[in-house]
């Protein structure tokens, strides 16, 4: 898809908020509302907008811990991955999970209440999991955003 | 504090953040004026942060995505702030992000090609201030995403 200036502008604003309508979208940057909302239809159709995600003060609702881990496989062959990836989603306090070429097999995001839920995760949850090997904890102290590279 | 019709409020907005409130309300079980009215309180009490628009990278023309992880000298009085502020300049790094643990700060970088990404790592990354030491873990696949609390 061809993008101008005002598409990034667009992609900008809606990775900030999504919830801004298209009639504010359109007067900041200078279009009528049915315009900024066929761009905005147009961008979701090109699939270069993948959803929403709702963004919540963590340590509001009650998990005060973040912890990113690096996981090595003690086996490999595909098999072991897909047992791995089958049973490390279903874990709730697993937020992301992704794999990596490098140090580490997998890379997980994982929140807890505090630092003794996050051993309870570790030990019960994580260290059970089939084939899993080293892991590497990294308490997570601060996290920005940024608006990437648009134009 | 959260009681269970914020949860469930909440536990339905994350997993299906384009619902509107009379939908969510009906998926949480309550009428649309409490729904509404709890996610006011939500808002306004800074639990309920916003939504963003997740952009798909790749369908953007950026096929590379790495993490990489700094070691920072700490030796050096202001390392953090310093690099932080050089790695802010760089458009292509989408997350920084701060630790405690081995790794001190971990940057996602995005790049069209691999023939980018070892121009910006030359280039940009490599001539940012304070680095001991960097390693680098390439995205394979997301296996998980999007980030919600187990609430």
């Amino acid at each position: 898809m061809n993008m101008d200036e005002i598409d990034r502008n667009l992609l900008r604003a809606l990775a900030k908020d999504a919830s801004v309508s298209a009639g504010a979208l359109g007067r900041r940057f200078g279009l009528s509302q049915p315009a900024a909302w066929r761009r905005i239809k147009r961008l979701h159709d090109a699939g270069l907008i993948k959803g929403r995600r709702v963004v919540l003060n963590a340590e509001a609702v009650g998990f005060g811990v973040t912890v990113f881990l690096g996981v090595k496989l003690a086996t490999k062959g595909r098999v072991s991955l897909d047992d791995f990836e089958r049973a490390v989603t279903a874990i709730p306090e697993v937020q992301t999970v992704q794999h990596v070429l490098g140090l580490y097999d997998y890379r997980l995001r994982v929140v807890a209440r505090d630092i003794s839920d996050f051993e309870r995760v570790l030990r019960r949850r994580v260290m059970t999991l089939p084939g899993v090997g080293d892991v590497e904890a990294n308490v997570l102290l601060s996290e920005e955003r940024r608006p990437g590279p648009l134009g | 504090m959260l009681d269970d019709v914020d949860r469930r409020i909440l536990r339905n907005l994350q997993a299906e953040p384009d619902l509107s409130t009379a939908d969510l309300a009906g998926r949480a079980g309550v009428t649309s004026a409490v729904c509404w009215r709890r996610l006011e309180k939500m808002r306004e009490g800074g639990v309920l942060i916003g939504q963003e628009a997740v952009i798909d990278w790749r369908a953007l023309g950026y096929e590379v995505e790495v993490s990489l992880r700094f070691t920072l000298d700490k030796t050096q009085r202001n390392a953090f702030d310093e690099f932080l502020t050089a790695a802010r300049e760089v458009p292509e790094v989408i997350e920084i992000q701060t630790f405690l643990g081995r790794v001190d700060v971990r940057l996602n970088v995005l790049a069209r090609d691999m023939a980018h990404y070892q121009d910006l790592y030359r280039t940009r990354i490599l001539t940012l201030p304070h680095i001991a030491d960097i390693e680098a873990l390439m995205l394979i696949a997301t296996i998980k995403s999007g980030e919600a609390l187990p609430l």
